[in-house]
């Protein structure tokens, strides 16, 4: 039997949630790793890992993602019910 | 049939559309779309009145946005926009180009190509250009290695022209696989003297194709105006008569191929600004014997602004209207092919590209 992968908090910036239709800016998502919690924001909203990450593949370089304090990459492990933010950087004129 | 006129706007803080009917003289301002991303192109597909807009956010990348109610509502895609794994990312879309049978084209910086088959809702890469057997020797203009200059040929769907900084123009007659430089008698004035004529490496601005005649072609570069009567093959110098040999943008007149407009400022180490702080659109129309400096309704005093490779157009109407936007966000209008000037628009951010489209009401 598969284990099934505990949800994780996630908060999301208000400029890239409302690109996407119903967009929200807190969830509560099943993801092991940041890359399948990626993967699971792209199901849920087509288009968002675009946004998120870069084809190197990696983290857009303007783009944060903080787990339980920590800055975080694709491989970053999530433990269940951790706390996740995703954060635009200082960035424009 | 009534006819209603839109400048499609783009601006480093989104896209902005102004409408008028076709007697252009009473217009309105609409914006920001694209959710204030920094848009570097506009443009409108004459055959489905659809919306393009390109561009990228330092944030969230590239992506297209479409309008399918003349920019009432939007939304954006990117996928398929990107290179292959590894690959330096791609960071911004600079030009869209819709062509037959809604085929729509989006050059991009790093320089590449993009098409989409589904009405820009995914895009498969043409890596015809990173495949380049030049392409490591290709240096990034000002703006970075950007494919700025998109040009389709209306009778043949799998030629194209492109344009980008600084690598030069190219040319492809299998829809984007191979590619041809085309810039034999194009100078490059910032190499040592025995070296101002290379096959590729000059600072293309930007790349127009004449209305009627197949293969003329008008280019503005960073170091003079050129003519092509064979596809860019050769280009000749038509920079005499003019006040320099620098400017960013040139517009085709949509019916007369003789007919060109060009915006040129004062020189590329001189401030890029109008010169002697004085507006002027040039035109010929004897493909670039002679010009004329058009200047009614423009500033003639203190005018310190530049005009961007792809920030003026014309429209399809009779007489010809012709626009551009400056560096600093103001729109001008002329619509008796150059005679008269308008300001549309004041205190608009930073203006990219201007491109216009003609719609049944």
């Amino acid at each position: 039997m598969m284990e099934e992968i505990a949800p994780v908090k996630v908060r999301l910036p208000a400029h890239l949630v409302r690109l996407f239709p119903d967009g929200q800016t807190y969830l509560e998502l099943p993801a092991a790793t940041v890359r399948e919690l990626m993967d699971a924001l792209e199901t849920r909203w087509p288009g968002m890992r675009d946004r998120l990450c870069d084809e190197r593949p990696a983290i857009r370089r303007h783009i944060n993602v903080f787990v339980d304090g920590r800055r975080a990459r694709l491989e970053t492990p999530l433990r269940p019910g951790a706390d996740v933010f995703v954060l635009t950087a200082i960035s424009g004129g | 049939m009534a006819q209603k006129v839109l400048i499609l706007i783009g601006t480093k803080k989104g896209a902005f559309i102004l409408d008028s009917d076709p007697a252009r003289k009473s217009w309105s301002l609409r914006g920001p779309f694209c959710d204030t991303w920094p848009t570097n192109h506009v443009v409108g597909d004459r055959a489905s009145g659809r919306i393009y807009a390109g561009g990228g956010n330092e944030w969230f990348g590239p992506a297209v946005w479409q309008s399918d109610d003349f920019g009432a509502s939007w939304t954006h895609s990117s996928r398929g926009l990107a290179y292959a794994e590894g690959e330096a990312p791609v960071k911004s879309v600079w030009s869209l180009a819709p062509g037959a049978d809604g085929v729509l084209y989006a050059g991009v910086e790093p320089a590449g190509l993009f098409r989409s088959d589904d009405g820009g809702e995914s895009f498969t890469a043409l890596d015809g250009l990173q495949k380049h057997p030049s392409r490591a020797e290709w240096n990034p203009g000002g703006a970075g290695l950007i494919l700025h200059s998109l040009v389709l040929d209306p009778d043949d769907p799998d030629a194209l022209w492109v344009g980008i900084s600084a690598a030069g123009v190219f040319h492809s007659a299998d829809g984007g696989r191979t590619w041809n430089a085309r810039n034999r008698g194009t100078r490059a004035d910032y190499m040592p003297e025995d070296l101002r004529y290379p096959e590729h490496g000059q600072c293309v601005h930007c790349v127009v194709k004449a209305p009627g005649l197949r293969h003329r072609l008008y280019q503005q570069n960073h170091c003079g105006m050129y003519r092509s009567d064979d596809g860019g093959v050769s280009w000749q110098s038509i920079e005499k008569g003019l006040p320099s040999s620098f400017g960013f943008p040139a517009a085709a007149h949509p019916r007369d191929a003789e007919t060109l407009f060009l915006v040129p400022l004062n020189g590329d180490t001189a401030g890029r600004f109008m010169p002697e702080a004085k507006a002027a659109v040039w035109r010929t129309r004897d493909g670039g014997a002679s010009w004329q400096a058009m200047r009614s309704g423009l500033p003639q005093k203190d005018a310190y602004f530049n005009v961007l490779r792809q920030a003026m157009a014309t429209d399809t109407l009779e007489p010809a209207g012709v626009y551009f936007g400056t560096g600093s966000g103001e729109i001008y209008a002329s619509a008796d092919e150059g005679e008269n000037w308008t300001r549309l628009a004041e205190h608009l951010p930073t203006i990219s590209s201007v491109e216009t489209l003609v719609v049944e009401a």
